[in-house]
């Protein structure tokens, strides 16, 4: 793409006036780019300060033991995030599980075995799922999947699995097992457009060396194709992980919101974003409030770290494609 | 080529075929809950959009009628208030990243630019109660507006550094040599050029907060009423969809659902919009 | 990219993009305009509150009326639960709370001011629950409600259950225990009535707005309550009278002190909150549980709600607003009461209120004028 200045003759350019301010004018809109910036550092810096600033009191109260202690109890000021941690854990594991296998089947058909007309219009149509609002999921989870996990997924899963003790106990649709489904929904989009992504990178000799080797084309993907992006591909997994650490509304509205380490997948459970939104408004005590921002800290934290990482996993592998979010 | 004809061959081919169809299954499954969803959405809404919809205030707790005028008002007036925050600060912020970001600080602000990107947005909700609602002692429509914004200034940063980028250099280049200053090149010449683009990007930054409900439960609030200053609490779409579908009256569902698809029809309309526009391919926004 | 043709100016021609982002702009204009300007008559008066669920129906309708009667008053309330109404007060974000759990002295020397608390209405507290087949009138005793909420009867066909309902016949399914998951005035009602019924429970557990609860699933509000039992079969919570009737839910008959089984009625609540009032003279403070008190046809698992007023009023204009509007509230709002199944507050309770509410003041003096 080249741009030919309109011909020398007497075409005269927009009243862009020149020379005007001179070289303060450079300087002062230097300044001023870089103050707005500097302006997003700040902020996330502020954010982080904030947090630490108010969980101070319950950090210096519980200590690191606030981690793994299960209590929850406000009446008598003692609170421990076990539950919280562990709903979010294993709410993410299991829509991960759930997820990531589908992702990466999503992004092998668009990347190796649709036609390039439908590839981009299902990519386009995938990418849709995930700007739907999260509270217009989590009223579709109430009115939908929850009745749907409760009459038909969980009477199957405990009529073959029900002799574990992950898969037994009273079916109430909502539960652990609807919460983890829910996040895998969410994030579908991220990992098997990341993961495509990653799969579009991988240089054609990979697999141009293996077809001439007698591969078919499946051997080709899971030999050649996949492996070499290992490494992207677990970048987007790791960022579907940090999605769902984080996602609230949606969770809550199908997760029970039961304080209490849940022993079964049916279960109700509780995730650190959940309680923060369920109770943080009405926090009684300067303590409680605290031991919730402390939370919010331990969130912010994780997914600081989570998204690091995944994005640093990511760059090496489509280090010469941007990847915009 | 496989050897035609061999046992090994045809395991091998059928194992090809039917893993073909198992990624097909993938992307059948992986869209199913859209189309459910999709179905429901209109289904269940269509019939509850009314004229009232659009034009009443909530009725009284468990009297049926009423609608949801003053949230949409209410999301409108949200997106403005952060827009006035976000695209400020993401146009500037994408703008320095081009011009002048290729260095440690540059570095240093892309890594906080994805990091606020993702953030939980019940975080930011926190951080804007404790930094403007407590001190101000209200909830408002400014708190709500402040902690949409926040969300918004990562995705404005990364797609106006992406576009301006893409104005190519001979442009500013030729714009420098005749003499125009670096700062009126930038912003009259490469920023105009890239305009298109940039209100591409926050098209989807709008759409992506258009649809927030967590960080407004504590900076915005809920309000029955119309909006009467900038410093009370605000209604908002998303939160008085959270509010009705908890609840059990079978009204409030019904209007749930046709917020649902007044809210699903902005949001799409502008993805739909802004992606089928850009010629550069954008990866999953959250 | 647009090319750049010879004799072109550097204007940009009319793009349906652009024109999209203009009419984008002008969305937001339109969306701006009432919170840029005040609306007709610069004399609106908005006040906020928050809290309680268990009076919210009754409130909402309050608050419709008089700004029917008053259109310069508006008054926004939302519906977060006694704790946040009592969190609220004390961050001083909102201009007066609801909570149905009283404050004790703790909690107000914690608010930092002197605040009133007035009041209202009394309200039952239904067991709400969701059998297929079942109908309203269940038969449950106060110690199997415990029981159920200790999690140590976990079907509905429990013998414990069936003794008493001969009549019914109750299936073989899971108990789904419904609680709230926020901090609840409800709540607080609730487990003094269970403390009172189950010393197991008393010790365990206790009462107050939010407890450890053993066993069951967490609601938003009244709200939430309600709407996980009617959407899981199998469920029971506690819910307030007006939501169950709004919603045509099925609920229990429970036996009271005296060992009558009475249904939650206005007319059983309306003499548990009588028996309120008496205590309310007696103790001179309107912080009084009604939870399993004495009395032939009492409901038993009821309580009344208070409002949260800060004596001292910050806004001149919003104060006098407020005491109007509770003044009303006491006298011309009560009427409302019954329609929603509210006791109203008996009249030694109205005219402690009004003591109550002339105690409001604006730099020292009284906002009431004498009425």
């Amino acid at each position: 793409m080249s741009y030919a200045l309109p011909a020398g003759r007497g075409a005269p350019l927009p009243a862009v006036p020149r020379s005007r301010g001179g070289r303060g004018g450079d300087v002062g809109f230097r300044v001023l780019l870089t103050v707005f910036g500097v302006a997003v550092i700040v902020l996330v810096a502020a954010i982080a300060c904030v947090l630490i600033g108010a969980a101070m009191p319950s950090i210096r109260r519980f200590g690191p033991a606030f981690l793994w202690t299960s209590r929850w109890d406000p009446v008598h000021n003692v609170f421990g995030a076990l539950p919280f941690v562990f709903g979010t854990v294993a709410s993410s594991t299991l829509a991960l599980l759930i997820a990531v296998p589908i992702s990466l089947g999503v992004a092998v058909y668009l990347v190796e075995i649709a036609p390039a007309q439908m590839s981009v219009a299902l990519s386009f149509v995938i990418e849709l799922l995930a700007a739907i609002p999260s509270v217009i999921l989590g009223l579709w989870g109430i009115f939908v999947l929850a009745p749907w996990v409760r009459a038909a997924v969980e009477p199957a899963l405990a009529a073959v699995l029900g002799w574990l003790p992950l898969f037994s106990g009273p079916q109430y649709g909502i539960g652990l097992l609807a919460a983890g489904i829910i996040l895998a929904i969410m994030i579908i989009p991220i990992v098997s457009s990341v993961s495509r992504d990653v799969l579009r990178a991988v240089p054609p000799e990979q697999r141009e060396a293996m077809y001439a080797l007698g591969a078919t084309r499946w051997e080709v993907i899971s030999r050649a194709v996949v492996p070499y992006g290992r490494v992207g591909i677990i970048g987007a997994v790791i960022l579907g992980l940090g999605r769902a650490l984080g996602e609230t509304i949606a969770v809550t509205m199908v997760i029970g919101n039961r304080p209490q380490i849940p022993t079964s997948l049916f279960q109700p459970a509780y995730t650190i974003a959940a309680v923060l939104a369920n109770e943080f408004s009405e926090a009684t005590s300067d303590l409680y409030l605290s031991a919730l921002i402390e939370m919010a800290l331990v969130l912010f934290a994780v997914s600081l770290i989570v998204n690091a990482l995944a994005r640093w996993l990511v760059a090496r592998v489509t280090s010469h494609t941007r990847v915009v979010r | 080529m496989i050897a035609p004809g061999s046992r090994a061959g045809a395991r091998r081919r059928l194992t090809d075929r039917v893993m073909g169809w198992v990624c097909l299954a993938a992307i059948l499954v992986a869209i199913a809950p859209l189309a459910s969803l999709l179905g429901y959405v209109v289904v269940q809404g269509a019939p509850a959009l009314n004229w009232a919809f659009f034009t009443h205030l909530p009725a009284p707790v468990g009297e049926p009628g009423g609608g949801m005028a003053n949230a949409i008002l209410g999301t409108l007036t949200l997106i403005g208030l952060a827009s006035g925050v976000g695209v400020p600060v993401g146009i500037l912020g994408g703008l320095f990243l081009a011009e002048a970001g290729d260095g440690r600080l540059g570095w240093w602000i892309r890594f906080t630019a994805d990091v606020l990107n993702g953030l939980p947005s019940i975080v930011v909700g926190v951080f804007v109660y404790a930094l403007v609602v407590v001190p101000m002692h209200r909830f408002s429509a400014l708190a709500g507006g402040l902690a949409l914004g926040v969300m918004m200034i990562p995705l404005v940063v990364r797609t106006t550094e992406e576009m301006v980028r893409l104005v190519p250099s001979s442009l500013r280049e030729a714009s420098l040599a005749l003499g125009i200053r670096w700062w009126i090149t930038s912003l009259r010449i490469v920023l105009r050029t890239a305009t298109a683009g940039v209100i591409t990007g926050i098209m989807l930054a709008v759409a992506r907060i258009g649809g927030e409900t967590a960080p407004l439960l504590f900076t915005a609030f809920n309000n029955q009423f119309w909006q009467a200053g900038l410093d009370q609490p605000i209604s908002s779409l998303t939160v008085q969809l959270f509010t009705y579908s908890i609840a059990p009256y079978d009204d409030w569902h019904r209007q749930a659902w046709a917020a649902a698809l007044v809210l699903m029809a902005i949001t799409l309309l502008l993805n739909i919009a802004a992606r089928a526009a850009g010629r550069q391919r954008f990866t999953v926004g959250r | 990219m647009r090319q750049i043709h010879k004799g072109d100016s550097m204007r940009t021609t009319p793009h349906w993009r652009s024109l999209l982002a203009a009419a984008a702009i002008c969305a937001l204009l339109v969306g701006m305009s009432p919170a840029v300007q005040p609306a007709k008559g610069a004399g609106i008066v908005t006040l906020n509150g928050a809290g309680a669920t268990f009076p919210f129906p009754l409130y909402s309708r309050w608050f419709a009326e008089y700004n029917r009667a008053h259109p310069d008053v508006r008054i926004n309330y939302q519906s977060i639960g006694s704790g946040g109404g009592i969190q609220q007060v004390k961050n001083r974000t909102v201009d007066f709370g609801a909570s149905d759990a009283p404050l004790s002295d703790d909690q107000l020397k914690a608010m930092g001011r002197p605040i009133v608390l007035i009041p209202t209405v009394a309200g039952a507290i239904a067991m709400s629950y969701n059998i297929p087949n079942v109908g309203t009138g269940l038969r449950l005793s106060s110690q199997n409600i415990a029981a159920l909420y200790l999690g140590t009867i976990t079907k509905w066909n429990d013998p414990k259950l069936t003794a008493d309902n001969p009549g019914m016949k109750l299936p073989n399914l899971p108990i789904t225990v419904v609680h709230r998951s926020d901090g609840s005035g409800t709540t607080f009602h609730f487990t003094s009535f269970l403390s009172l019924v189950s010393p197991e429970w008393s010790n365990k557990v206790g009462h107050a707005t939010s407890v450890e609860w053993p066993v069951g699933i967490g609601g938003k509000g009244n709200e939430g309550v309600a709407g996980a039992v009617k959407q899981t079969p199998g469920a029971i919570g506690y819910v307030e009278l007006a939501y169950v009737k709004q919603n045509n839910l099925t609920y229990a008959v429970v036996k009271n002190r005296d060992g009558h089984w009475v249904a939650p009625s206005l007319a059983a609540t309306v003499l548990a909150a009588a028996g309120g009032a008496e205590q309310m003279v007696k103790t001179r403070d309107v912080r009084v549980s009604i939870a399993y008190a004495p009395g032939a046809m009492n409901y038993p698992i009821a309580g009344f709600t208070y409002l949260l007023v800060p004596q001292e009023q910050q806004d001149a204009v919003r104060g006098r607003a407020l005491v109007d509007f509770l003044w009303w509230a006491i006298h011309d709002g009560e009427k409302d009461a019954a329609q929603l199944l509210y006791a109203q507050a008996p009249p030694a309770v109205v005219k402690i209120d009004e003591g109550l509410v002339k105690q409001v003041t604006y730099q020292g003096k009284a906002l009431l004028v004498a009425q």
